[in-house]
């Protein structure tokens, strides 16, 4: 609790429930969760595999809609943006990085970067300097060129903090960052995720089973079985 | 996403799988190679045709026979007994079947009355027995009958003038060497010696002057005569006959105004039909073989359509794969806020670009091959039919086959584009 900007939450969560499945074969995902996230602060979603944490960062990321409760965008309710205000929302003010790179293994690791600005129809040579600029930020800028099928773990998953970054989002949200790497790129990548919430102050959104990461967050919530089971606050978290 | 983006991403996404892409493209190939190849053989037919046509340009003539009567049937019995046809008596003509009527100066004087006809003429049957040049030898002569309702369409020299008083003749490209005349271009102004006999039976001689060199068309393949030299050589060919002969003619030429529109032409048409005879211009004589040869060429294109409905198939085949393959990819695009209708656009763009490929290069070797085909056939085959290109190829036409093609595979593209559109990303971001 140690930012000024904490009074407003960018992102809230009001009692959601998704569910997958019908009758008997009926699965609650989420089952009356609540949170809110406020601009400037690291959160980490913790729980095991089957927990609900991976469905309730989608709900976040208006990349799904509850089945029940609300999911607040700053003072608006997601259920009313359009279908267009969410995809534009999702490309200017979120950037996503996943535990599987999702790199296109053919193209450059430039034109995988740019990707968010190809999709918001940015211009070529805007799109260009953008991305470099995100690059050299990852000290990347000499693989521009290269395959990403070339590259390692570690710099795979630069490359994909590159992608998130390119359209200078307000929220990263992050899914298992470190899960498919080692401990010691795992600790890099950690330190340039959190550097970009300290210096940029980017909004995090990590979900994890990994308790070293979640412990470098400024909040904690743990999830079970589609409810939150606690939450801890870590005032002054490893940064 | 803008367009040139989504362009290029689909292109550079059709040579990702490239074994695959190939493999599509050939059965795209094969469509657009048959379906150039016919369509360029309706061009090269009806071309020839219309040349046909504008060599024998006499539009102001209608060749007129008796309208045929329906022969009885069978259990009919005869038909009644009509005094004034069967006195009349005509040479039969290969082209007449025997229910055709025959004509009678007294029909012909009805056709002449008929409103809108201006003069008309008995197309007389001349069976000239030789022809001979320089004493190079007699050979039998086909004397083309009909040579008032067309013009040649000349090789060389000019066409017949019939209001000449010398006699005037016109001979196939294909008489020159037989007859010992040469090239086209040295025959003109030669003599040549007509041989024809007489009622009883006397041969008799009589001399013409080769004004023109003709090549060899549908409609008449025998030499043509002018008026002169055919009132002439009938004269001599009806010498000695019964004073009180009733000649009858299986067909008549009447020109009409040439100024005439179609609907007076028709008008006329009608006007003689109602009286019982037959009336075409040479336009409805060669629609006949232009509707067999459109049909046999629909018949053709439809061989070329179905196998490019077989390569459709193909197209939505690869797509769906492509779809499948890319699932991931097309899940983080649309996380990454690509609206449904780029993703369509995305992969639809995919499609046409291979239906262009494979049309474009269909059409290229279409081109290529149909090419030399149709110069070894003029050459060989059809060397008889002087200025018969088999295949053409129409630029329009060829544009039209390959815009066809992509609009195929855009339809054949909308399944698997829809279904791209339609994933939900977190299915395909989800994983265990």
């Amino acid at each position: 609790m140690n930012s000024t900007t904490m009074t407003k939450p960018v992102l809230a969560a009001r009692g959601i429930r998704k569910s997958y499945g019908r009758g008997t074969a009926r699965f609650d995902a989420l089952d009356g969760v609540s949170l809110e996230v406020y601009a400037g602060q690291s959160i980490a979603i913790v729980g095991k595999s089957g927990s609900g944490k991976s469905t309730l960062m989608h709900l976040l990321a208006l990349l799904d809609s509850p089945d029940a409760g609300e999911v607040m965008v700053g003072e608006t309710d997601a259920k009313e943006l359009s279908v267009k205000q969410v995809s534009r929302m999702r490309n200017e003010d979120f950037g996503f990085v996943f535990q599987q790179f999702f790199l296109n293994p053919n193209a450059t690791v430039l034109d995988n970067v740019v990707l968010p600005l190809t999709i918001a129809g940015v211009a070529a040579g805007e799109r260009k300097a953008r991305g470099m600029a995100a690059l050299q930020q990852l000290e990347l800028d000499d693989k521009a060129k290269n395959k990403a099928v070339n590259l390692s773990g570690g710099q795979k998953q630069r490359v994909v903090i590159a992608r998130a970054l390119v359209n200078n989002p307000k929220v990263i949200f992050a899914d298992e960052p470190t899960g498919n790497l080692d401990t010691m790129t795992g600790a890099l990548v950690e330190d340039i995720l959190f550097s970009l919430n300290k210096d940029k102050g980017i909004t995090l959104v990590i979900v994890t089973h990994d308790p070293e990461l979640a412990a470098r967050c400024d909040r904690q919530i743990f999830i079970r079985d589609g409810r939150e089971v606690g939450s801890l606050e870590n005032p002054g978290a490893a940064q | 996403m803008n367009v040139l983006d989504i362009i290029a991403t689909a292109v550079g996404n059709t040579f990702r799988s490239k074994l695959r892409t190939t493999l599509t493209v050939v059965a795209i190939f094969i469509g657009a190679f048959t379906l150039t190849l016919t369509s360029a053989i309706g061009t090269g037919v009806s071309s020839y045709l219309d040349v046909q046509l504008a060599s024998v340009g006499t539009t102001d003539v209608l060749s007129i026979s008796k309208t045929a009567e329906d022969a009885p049937g069978l259990g009919d019995g005869p038909a009644k007994y009509d005094p004034e046809q069967a006195r009349a008596d005509g040479v039969p003509s290969p082209e007449a079947g025997f229910s055709t009527g025959v004509l009678t100066n007294s029909d012909l004087d009805k056709i002449g009355s008929t409103s809108g006809i201006r003069d008309v003429n008995a197309v007389v049957s001349l069976t000239a027995s030789y022809i001979e040049h320089d004493n190079n030898g007699k050979y039998q002569v086909a004397v083309s009958e009909n040579a008032d309702l067309t013009t040649a369409d000349l090789a060389s020299g000019s066409q017949l003038t019939d209001s000449a008083d010398d006699n005037q003749i016109l001979l196939p490209a294909s008489y020159l060497e037989t007859l010992g005349l040469g090239a086209a271009d040295a025959a003109i102004g030669k003599t040549v010696t007509i041989g024809i006999a007489d009622y009883n039976g006397a041969m008799h001689e009589v001399h013409a002057t080769i004004t023109g060199v003709q090549n060899l068309t549908l409609l008449g393949a025998g030499v043509r005569l002018n008026q002169a030299l055919t009132n002439e050589l009938f004269t001599v060919q009806t010498d000695g006959e019964p004073v009180d002969y009733e000649r009858g003619y299986f067909l008549a030429s009447a020109h009409f105004d040439p100024a005439s529109s179609e609907e007076q032409v028709a008008a006329i048409k009608a006007d003689l039909a109602e009286q019982g005879y037959t009336a075409q211009t040479l336009a409805d004589q060669i629609g006949v073989f232009q509707a067999i040869l459109t049909g046999i060429v629909a018949v053709l294109n439809g061989f070329g359509l179905i196998a490019l409905l077989a390569a459709a198939f193909g197209i939505i085949n690869t797509l769906l794969m492509s779809v499948q393959e890319r699932t991931r990819e097309i899940g983080l695009m649309k996380a990454m806020g690509m609206g449904g209708g780029r993703v369509f656009a995305l992969f639809s763009v995919e499609a046409i670009f291979i239906g262009f490929l494979g049309s474009a290069l269909g059409a290229l070797a279409a081109i290529a091959a149909g090419s030399i085909a149709s110069n070894v056939l003029a050459n060989t085959v059809l060397a008889d039919l002087q200025g018969l290109q088999v295949l053409q190829f129409a630029p329009g036409r060829v544009a039209g086959i390959v815009l066809l093609v992509m609009l195929i595979a855009f339809l054949a593209s909308t399944l698997p584009a829809r279904r791209a559109s339609r994933q939900n990303p977190i299915d395909a971001l989800r994983y265990e």
